[in-house]
């Protein structure tokens, strides 16, 4: 798809760092990160506030010069060869990087100029990414009168005129109500099915979790974890069976029932909540079955997987940023 | 370069990447941001208000105030104020830049610049073209309003043009001061702040307004080593007389060494933050 990356020095291989270190006075922002990141995937760098996302996607994209250790994109340096960087990626920040007093098709009109589009190119190309991203009506009207979620729109849009083979999005969604994250989510997930490898920082862990095939956990300037969605829930433990019966008196019943068939210890809660360890999830239909034989009827039933706020808890040891405690429910999942 | 890899994504063979733009990259990036910079005046047009009004009110005012007690009357003291007034408000005009920059360089649309692969001084660049429009704009507003006052320069249109080249260059070369204090200046109200302090001074010390036999020793010797003096007397003796004096050489010896001294400073400063 990209032509482009026959030209850089290694086309498999989208970003790679080694040892990166960010000082700002005495506070240490990124404290020696290491990254792979394949070609074509979307990558999550997951972390709290102040955990040194922004400014790690700051040195890849060239804004900012690392104190130590190197970032390649595919195969370039970031510090010695800047300016062919900044021609394999795009940018888009966690505060929309566009012209506040500039309407959006003149926004567009010149990030096009500038990447070296002909006047009517850059018109066409104007046209064409307001309709794709549904700015077309609001082209005109200055950003001030812009909602968060068309301003976003808008910035993702300036960062794919020129087609990027890397497209680094920092928060794509913070700020942004349900719908609109929902919409921005498939915009992300139609870039990838266009070849572009993307890069995406996030603070929601059920962001990650939706968009990412692979995660890096950052905290405190440090990777702390990665690996596949799965394989983080998988490291915090496996999923377990939860079951409410209508007759609480059963409850003791019940619990010798799975633990026959799970052959693990159940445990009943105070509000009558069995709980039992579920290694394979074929057992389930032994056990509703055995219960059913029992006549033994049931008024909930579950099987949770680890959400990532307890990948994320059992990983540092500490909560995540105190504004994703207060949103639990809109960003824990329950599968 | 660029132009070779829009093709590539219209999947046309490019040639190769390189880490450099050149010349003609760097002057058409510059003549994009100067765009941007008109652009932003047709959207917010009480931007200009200050540099529009200043020359239109000051002539009218110390042209009335002063008029008779200097030159005896307003129609004499014409040919001293005009030139005054043109270099003062040109000098205000050209302190704008480095609010402008600053103002600039702090908001997210800053970030993405940099993330582009553009020249990295065109940023710097446009703006500073875009500007020249405004010196033109201060140019012709003060010789209008002069003309209407009763003002008839003695060598005519051309005289008018040639010192309104002159006198656009020398703020162009000027601003490099200001654009320093905007790159180097950490908020938009302290380069505010600190253009306003070099600003008062050289302009109003200076023979602007009031012949400087009149003033004492101290401030005499200021005003009179003052570039400003120099320019003023120079487009006076211009337009008024025909002559190209010591005064011309002087200015634009000093425009030009201001421009050598803080275009590399300023160019040198801005690459490290941007």
């Amino acid at each position: 798809m990209h032509q482009i990356l026959s030209l850089t020095k290694n086309p498999l291989l989208a970003v790679e760092v080694c040892g990166l270190v960010k000082h700002f006075g005495d506070n240490c922002a990124v404290d020696g990160i290491d990254l792979k990141i394949p070609t074509g995937c979307i990558y999550g760098v997951l972390g709290p506030n102040g955990a040194g996302k922004t400014t790690a996607i700051r040195m890849l994209a060239t804004l900012t010069k690392p104190d130590k250790g190197y970032a390649k994109i595919f195969g370039h340096d970031v510090d010695k060869e800047g300016h062919i960087v900044r021609q394999l990626i795009g940018l888009t920040g966690q505060y929309a990087s566009v012209d506040e007093k500039l309407s959006a098709s003149e926004n567009l009109f010149i990030f096009s100029r500038l990447l070296g589009l002909s006047r009517s190119d850059a018109r066409k190309k104007t046209a064409e990414l307001l309709e794709e991203f549904g700015l077309t009506e609001a082209a005109k009207r200055p950003l001030s009168k812009f909602s968060g979620g068309m301003r976003r729109r808008l910035d993702l849009a300036a960062s794919l005129i020129s087609k990027p083979p890397l497209i680094f999005l920092d928060e794509p969604t913070t700020g942004l109500d349900p719908r609109t994250r929902i919409q921005m989510w498939n915009t992300i997930r139609n870039l990838v099915s266009d070849g572009s490898t993307v890069v995406l920082t996030t603070q929601y862990l059920d962001e990650a979790d939706q968009l990412a095939d692979h995660i890096a956990v950052i905290d405190r300037g440090k990777v702390i974890a990665d690996g596949t969605p799965s394989q983080l829930k998988a490291s915090v433990g496996a999923a377990s069976l939860e079951l409410k019966l209508n007759d609480k008196t059963r409850d003791q019943e019940a619990k010798q029932i799975i633990q026959s068939l799970l052959l693990v210890e159940g445990h009943i809660s105070g509000e009558g909540v069995i709980t039992a360890p579920l290694a394979d999830p074929e057992l389930i239909t032994d056990v509703l079955l055995a219960l059913r034989n029992n006549n033994i009827q049931l008024a909930e039933v579950s099987v949770k997987t680890p959400t990532l706020d307890e990948v994320f808890l059992a990983i540092t040891g500490h909560e995540a940023a105190k504004n994703e405690i207060e949103n639990k429910d809109t960003v824990s999942i329950s599968n | 370069m660029n132009r070779y890899y829009m093709n590539n994504a219209n999947n046309i063979a490019i040639s190769a990447l390189t880490n450099r733009n050149g010349i003609k990259q760097t002057i058409r990036h510059s003549l994009t941001m100067a765009y941007r910079g008109l652009l932003k005046v047709r959207r917010t047009p009480e931007q200009l208000i200050d540099v529009t009004l200043q020359p239109i009110l000051f002539t009218m005012m110390f042209g009335y105030l002063f008029g008779g007690a200097i030159s005896g009357n307003v129609h004499n003291y014409l040919p001293l104020i005009i030139p005054g007034i043109l270099v003062q408000s040109i000098v205000t005009g050209a302190i704008t830049i480095g609010v402008q920059l600053r103002e600039d360089m702090e908001k997210g649309v800053f970030d993405r610049f940099k993330s582009l692969p553009i020249s990295r001084i065109a940023p710097l660049a446009g703006a500073l073209l875009a500007d020249t429009i405004r010196y033109a704009l201060i140019t012709i507003l003060t010789f209008t309003t002069g003309y209407i006052m009763g003002y008839r320069p003695e060598t005519g249109i051309m005289g008018i043009l040639g010192v309104s080249l002159l006198v656009i260059a020398f703020a162009w070369c000027i601003s490099w001061i200001f654009a320093l204090a905007g790159v180097v200046g950490r908020s938009a109200a302290g380069v505010q702040g600190i253009s306003m302090m070099i600003l008062f001074p050289l302009t109003f010390l200076s023979n602007a307004y009031v012949p400087v036999e009149t003033l004492p020793t101290a401030l005499k010797w200021f005003a009179k080593v003052n570039p400003v003096s120099h320019l003023i007397t120079a487009i006076r003796e211009i337009i008024n007389h025909g002559v190209i004096s010591q005064d011309f050489w002087l200015s634009v010896i000093g425009a030009i060494t201001v421009l050598f001294i803080f275009a590399p400073l300023t160019v040198r400063a801005y690459k490290r933050r941007a």
